[in-house]
């Protein structure tokens, strides 16, 4: 056997790049042009300065003492991700991405997206930055996240729903690498999580270390230590490598992945990879990782409330701090997911998305097994007030369900 | 034989070789049964067996919709290799397999390479991976005589194409252009340079596909290249024409003098 461990792009046994030879030149390109700026001291700075002027950073940390009250164990407090410009901490990679494209002097950018967070993000920074943006995006989802849709196009991209596969998040990954190897030229693909071949994974984790950066001087401040626990949702993993990365050389803090639980693990409709018996090792959407898939290697439907969660592959960063037993995993249901919300909202006045909301699950289960000495942190990856329809529809809100009514009721009479 | 030199061989008898490409279990076993009759009856040179794949990262909206509908029909890897083993015991010419590496990663690499030796497979395309990534599998082809076919894009520096051809061994599949699978080719003058470029990097057999679909596709291809490769065409007829008008075709394609 040869050892992976020694090759660049891996992690343990985890990632590589799979890629098309078409596609060579241009990743050698990025990698590259990553390279000079991961050295470059001048490339951060404008990072941050763009960071602190054009989104919201630094977050700030809450501490959520009605909810810490309220399960009498340890001191909860909430990095607010959702504060970013756009509502999710997916503005820390666009936004970096973007300034890399400006040095490859590429005009055009591409992008997938599950819940739309990432897209929105994307063709926010193309507006910005003067790139022609296309999006891509399975159908079901389309469906799914009207409203995110309605922002990417008013914000001048052009969105392109995906009929094939399963039409998720997975199917709109493979067209945007059939985009890709059309137009390399002009085109960078902004991946939008830590998953996909070589560099995407380390690349997109440096931007997202902003979020562990700073979590970490944050929570001394506010505690005066470091917390016992840290929990993050994972669905491709870019916001829980994102703060975990301030913490994983302190092997007193407890990292905790929260996955997709779906309608339950025993129900097989869920997107846990790690939480669960049910993945495998595979190669796929350019990377090695632990994959949803059948004995042939066919990829299977995931299930998940929260369409950013739905996706079949982790980040090869984190299933190899799975496998070192850096990182526990766990799963919230959509059942659980709910009821956390509802009570996040009551208690607290914060509404997080659903896909955050794992995360917050998993901290109110916890949370009584420590004391009021110690402190959890949770990862906001993202706000839900923007997810209305989606919210709405899984509360299953009857006076919501009477106004889409008698809005469609008004358009229709038109 | 090894299977670079059964085609050179072969190329002394025709101007151009014909590779033909199709997807296991779409529309049907069956179908492919006939398919495969007809192209062999017609002259077709080669084969490429596609091993469908929930993912095919490399291939265009007609092989995607035969991928995902062979998996639908509930074709598997066994099946497929059952399949292979009949058509290989049944026809002289080169059968192939193509198919994204985590088909054969998940049967386990060594197992499946094995027994594609076992049942008469020539050689493997597999495109999403490269040989950086592909050591093993490098090894593995070498120890069971199996081809490692490396693929050559339009995108490939001189220095990529020679590291690729050292990894390489059959003929080399030329991508003719940039993008997926099944849509149309120009071949203008960098085409033409490419394919110079190709040439002067191996000494395999070179290979072009990717949008070759008609007779004059073919023709522009005599003298430049050894084998066209017809994949997405013959999907479509398939679809649209139904198997029967698969031999037709063929031979339309290839209705050239012989070298005297």
């Amino acid at each position: 056997m040869n050892n992976p461990e020694n090759k660049p792009g891996y992690f343990g046994q985890w990632g590589g790049a799979y890629i098309p030879e078409v596609l060579y030149e241009t990743f050698r390109e990025l990698k590259e042009v990553y390279a000079k700026a991961k050295t470059d001291p001048a490339f951060w700075q404008e990072y941050l300065a763009l960071m602190s002027s054009y989104s919201c950073r630094p977050t700030p940390l809450t501490h959520a003492e009605n909810l810490s009250r309220h399960f009498g164990g340890a001191q909860i407090f909430i990095k607010r991700e959702d504060l970013n410009h756009t509502g999710a901490h997916k503005a820390n990679n666009v936004m970096g991405q973007g300034l890399l494209v400006k040095r490859m002097g590429k005009t055009r950018v591409i992008a997938e997206t599950g819940a739309g967070q990432h897209g929105v993000a994307c063709a926010t920074m193309a507006a910005k930055f003067g790139f022609a943006c296309t999006i891509y995006m399975g159908e079901e989802d389309v469906q799914r996240q009207r409203p995110n849709v309605f922002w990417m196009e008013k914000l001048g991209a052009t969105v392109i729903p995906v009929t094939t596969g399963s039409r998720t998040l997975k199917d709109a990954i493979n067209e945007a690498f059939r985009d890709w190897v059309s137009n390399m030229d002009t085109t960078h693909y902004v991946m939008g999580t830590v998953c996909g071949p070589h560099p995407f994974p380390e690349m997109v984790a440096w931007f997202q270390s902003i979020i562990g950066q700073e979590a970490r001087v944050q929570i001394l401040a506010a505690h005066g230590r470091l917390p016992a626990r840290v929990y993050a949702c994972v669905g491709g993993g870019s916001n829980a490598m994102g703060i975990f990365q301030g913490f994983l050389a302190d092997p007193e803090v407890e990292l905790i992945g929260v996955e997709a639980g779906g309608k339950g693990l025993e129900t097989g409709q869920h997107a846990a990879r790690l939480a669960s018996q049910d993945a495998s090792p595979g190669v796929a959407q350019g990377y090695k990782t632990m994959f949803l898939q059948d004995a042939d290697g066919q990829m299977r439907d995931t299930h998940s409330v929260a369409a950013g969660l739905d996706y079949i592959g982790v980040s090869p960063l984190l299933t190899d701090l799975w496998e070192k037993g850096r990182v526990r995993f766990a799963a919230a249901t959509d059942q659980e997911v709910m009821a956390a919300l509802d009570l996040t909202i009551k208690k607290e006045g914060i509404i997080p998305a659903l896909e955050s909301t794992h995360a917050f699950v998993q901290a109110f289960k916890e949370a009584g097994e420590l004391n009021c000495e110690q402190a959890v942190i949770i990862n906001q990856s993202g706000r839900g007030d923007k997810d209305i329809f989606t919210i709405a529809h899984a509360f299953d809100d009857p006076s919501w369900k009477d106004f889409i009514r008698k809005k469609g009721e008004e358009y229709a009479a038109r | 034989m090894q299977l670079a030199d059964q085609l050179r061989e072969a190329r002394t008898h025709k101007d151009i070789l014909l590779m033909t490409h199709l997807v296991l279990g779409y529309p049907s076993f069956a179908v492919n049964r006939e398919v495969i009759r007809q192209m062999v009856a017609n002259g077709v040179d080669m084969i490429e067996l596609q091993i469908p794949f929930s993912e095919p990262m490399a291939d265009g909206p007609m092989i995607i919709k035969a991928n995902q509908e062979a998996i639908a029909n509930g074709t598997k890897v066994a099946d497929c290799l059952a399949f292979a083993e009949e058509m290989a015991a049944k026809y002289k010419i080169p059968f192939l397999f193509m198919t994204y590496y985590n088909i054969p990663f998940k049967y386990g690499l060594r197992d499946f390479l094995h027994k594609a030796r076992e049942i008469g497979i020539r050689g493997c395309i597999i495109p999403d991976l490269p040989p950086e990534e592909g050591e093993e599998y490098l090894g593995l082809a070498k120890e069971f005589a199996l081809a490692p076919i490396q693929i050559f894009a339009p995108t490939s520096t001189e220095e990529r194409m020679r590291t690729l051809a050292g990894h390489g061994d059959g003929f080399i599949y030329c991508v003719a252009r940039r993008g997926v699978t099944g849509s149309k080719t120009e071949f203008d003058a960098s085409f033409d340079a490419y394919l110079s470029r190709c040439r002067k990097a191996t000494d395999l057999p070179l290979a072009v596909g990717f949008g070759i679909s008609s007779r004059e596709d073919v023709q522009i291809l005599t003298g430049k290249a050894d084998l066209a490769v017809i994949g997405t065409a013959t999907i479509r007829l398939v679809e649209e024409k139904g198997p029967e008008a698969v031999g037709p075709f063929i031979a339309g394609l290839i209705r050239h003098p012989h070298k005297s």
